[in-house]
């Protein structure tokens, strides 16, 4: 689009005849409101960013090492918040349904797509269809999935169990078994956000020089070869962003948990961020919630940095 | 047509490869069909089914009979138009504030040259690496101090602190040709005029990104809302629907559902070409 917006450019302006610079004596009075101008359309942004992301990220920090109740005043506590944070048997628990369930999301949602997007990468017919299909799930609000599968993970009339019996398969308990809620959360989080994945893999492919793989073919490589010697080094780059967005989401899971299990059965779909909520809006500890939330900020935001790092030095390479 | 991918062109050719082409090309249908489209269709099916038939051993995978009264049941006692009334306000008003002030801070910070104007960008994109959840606590703490809670501005504020979406028109106005925005200004044009008439026209794809990014992101999103719209009468669907789960039949729960749906998966269905090819360019350019 920039292309044709560039050349219509190139034609008005070389119609203008060129003018000369205003003159030297105005520039200092322009200086000043045409700061004052830039900050007028910094200011909303600005001070949205102030009150909700640079603010809140301090306030996070200070009410860590208070005891806070809204209505009454802040008392400093020092680390008390995290020492009875840590103390709560939920807390181990959280943290490794947490990691587990972001492992698992790896896992899981990691390979499927990879494999899905190299096979419909080769498929010449209905890719308007495979595409729009894919990514259907995705704009399916959250807790509309969420209840979805809640509804075919019940034990008794679920499609799930239904589907086990038709081909005659033991039936599970899916997100009621204290062993299998985890990854019966993992494949609802799966199913509805793969689309996404997908379709980035999918551009990611199409950028691989068609020369490489003729090029292995003629030394001989097998399809695996090619897989494991072009594919992957080819896309090196946007398996490893996947990858870490994938954790830094998967690790703030909440919609998932909080719907279809609430947390059981036994605590064993606690996610951290599951718990920070439970100590602020039913234990009303905002100081304990803070203290958590800190522990995660620190965690995913050294993702982040990673995560950020990578895009910069590649976009500037590039 | 294409360039040449994983396997090459003479193999498909072969009577062998186009046997194995032919069988993987059903089984991702089949596949893709079951996976993604099934779920969709039992929802939608499942709405209509008499309340008993819905939780039969074995299911029917046709309703015996056709009710709408799910549907009808759904849009009356759960006041979805009430709950679907709230969604698009929030979710218009978060769109309206993002682009306004998103808009005219990257202008800014593009082109208006801002003493500072480095040390804002970066505290901007500092923001990228604290994931929202993690904050979700304290920012309720802020919009409760400023007496936001259950009040549409608690979602269209907050909404406008978005750095990614900033970062994107500002590298967008970034590129725009610098020749164009000084002959209008040769012309006479202010900073305003400039934005309105000049960059806003020529940057009509990344705002359309940017308005799709926003709705999205206010009609999915689940935390936000259920913590600070605590009144009934003001919880978007995504909330309502939840609250509301416990206590309804199952047809009119599925039939909620699937209004709750309807919105999103339209706009995806209309503007699909530009939101498939958005994902996919914003990624390979990392």
């Amino acid at each position: 689009m920039t292309r044709t917006a560039q050349r219509r450019t190139v034609e008005k302006v070389a119609v203008r005849p060129m003018q000369a610079p205003p003159p030297a004596g105005d520039r200092r009075r322009r200086r000043l409101t045409d700061q004052l101008r830039a900050y007028g359309f910094l200011l909303g942004g600005l001070v949205c960013f102030a009150l909700f992301s640079w603010y809140p990220a301090i306030r996070a920090v200070v009410i860590a090492f208070q005891k806070y109740t809204p209505g009454s005043d802040p008392e400093w506590v020092g680390t008390a918040n995290f020492t009875r944070v840590f103390a709560d048997p939920e807390f181990a628990a959280a943290w490794r349904n947490t990691l587990t369930f972001t492992l698992l999301a790896l896992l899981i949602g990691f390979a499927i797509p990879f494999v899905l997007a190299l096979v419909l990468n080769e498929l010449r017919h209905a890719k308007a269809f495979f595409r729009v299909v894919v990514y259907l799930p995705v704009m399916i609000p959250p807790v509309v999935s969420a209840l979805l599968w809640k509804w075919f993970y019940d034990p008794g009339t679920g499609l799930a169990n239904e589907t086990l019996r038709f081909l005659h398969l033991p039936t599970s308990n899916w997100s009621n078994g204290a062993d299998t809620a985890l990854i019966s959360l993992v494949i609802v989080a799966t199913w509805a956000n793969m689309g996404g994945t997908v379709l980035i893999y999918l551009a990611a492919l199409q950028s691989i020089p068609g020369e490489l793989y003729e090029a292995a073919e003629l030394d001989g490589a097998n399809l695996l070869q090619r897989i494991r010697h072009v594919t992957i080094p080819q896309t090196r780059f946007v398996i490893l962003m996947l990858m870490l967005l994938q954790i830094i989401a998967t690790m703030q899971a909440f919609t998932e948990p909080f719907v279809i299990t609430g947390g059981g059965p036994e605590n064993a779909t606690v996610t951290v961020l599951y718990l920070i909520y439970k100590y602020a809006f039913l234990y009303n500890d905002f100081g304990g919630a803070c203290a958590l939330s800190v522990l995660l900020l620190a965690l995913l935001g050294a993702f982040s940095a990673v995560y950020l790092r990578l895009t910069r030095t590649e976009g500037e390479g590039a | 047509m294409t360039t040449r991918t994983l396997v090459s062109p003479a193999t498909l050719a072969r009577p062998r490869g186009r046997a194995v082409y032919w069988s993987v090309f059903t089984g991702t249908v089949l596949l893709f069909t079951l996976a993604f489209l099934f779920p969709v269709y039992w929802m939608a099916t499942g709405a209509m089914k008499s309340p008993d038939e819905v939780a039969r051993t074995p299911p029917t995978v046709v309703p015996e009979q056709w009710h709408l009264s799910g549907y009808t049941d759904a849009w009356d006692l759960m006041q979805l138009p009430a709950h679907l009334w709230n969604t698009v306000v929030q979710a218009a008003g978060a769109w309206v504030f993002q682009l306004v002030f998103c808009t005219a801070a990257a202008y800014a910070l593009s082109r208006l040259r801002p003493v500072f104007g480095k040390v804002v960008l970066g505290g901007i994109l500092a923001t990228l690496m604290v994931p929202a959840q993690a904050l979700v606590v304290p920012k309720y703490l802020t919009v409760s101090d400023l007496g936001l809670l259950n009040d549409p501005l608690a979602i269209w504020l907050p909404a406008v602190a978005n750095a990614f979406n900033l970062y994107l028109l500002k590298r967008f106005f970034d590129q725009l040709p610098r020749d164009v925005l000084e002959a209008a200004e040769i012309d006479g044009a202010g900073k305003l005029r400039t934005l309105w008439s000049i960059v806003l026209p020529m940057s009509r794809p990344v705002l359309g990104v940017v308005s799709i990014f926003a709705l999205v992101a206010v009609w999915q999103d689940f935390l936000w809302p259920l913590m600070v719209f605590s009144d009934t009468d003001k919880q978007p669907i995504s909330v309502a629907l939840v609250q509301l789960s416990q206590n309804i039949p199952l047809t009119v729960l599925i039939a909620s559902m699937v209004i709750a749906s309807i919105p999103m998966v339209a706009m995806f269905l209309v503007f699909q070409r530009h939101i498939i090819a958005g994902i996919g360019a914003g990624s390979s350019k990392g």
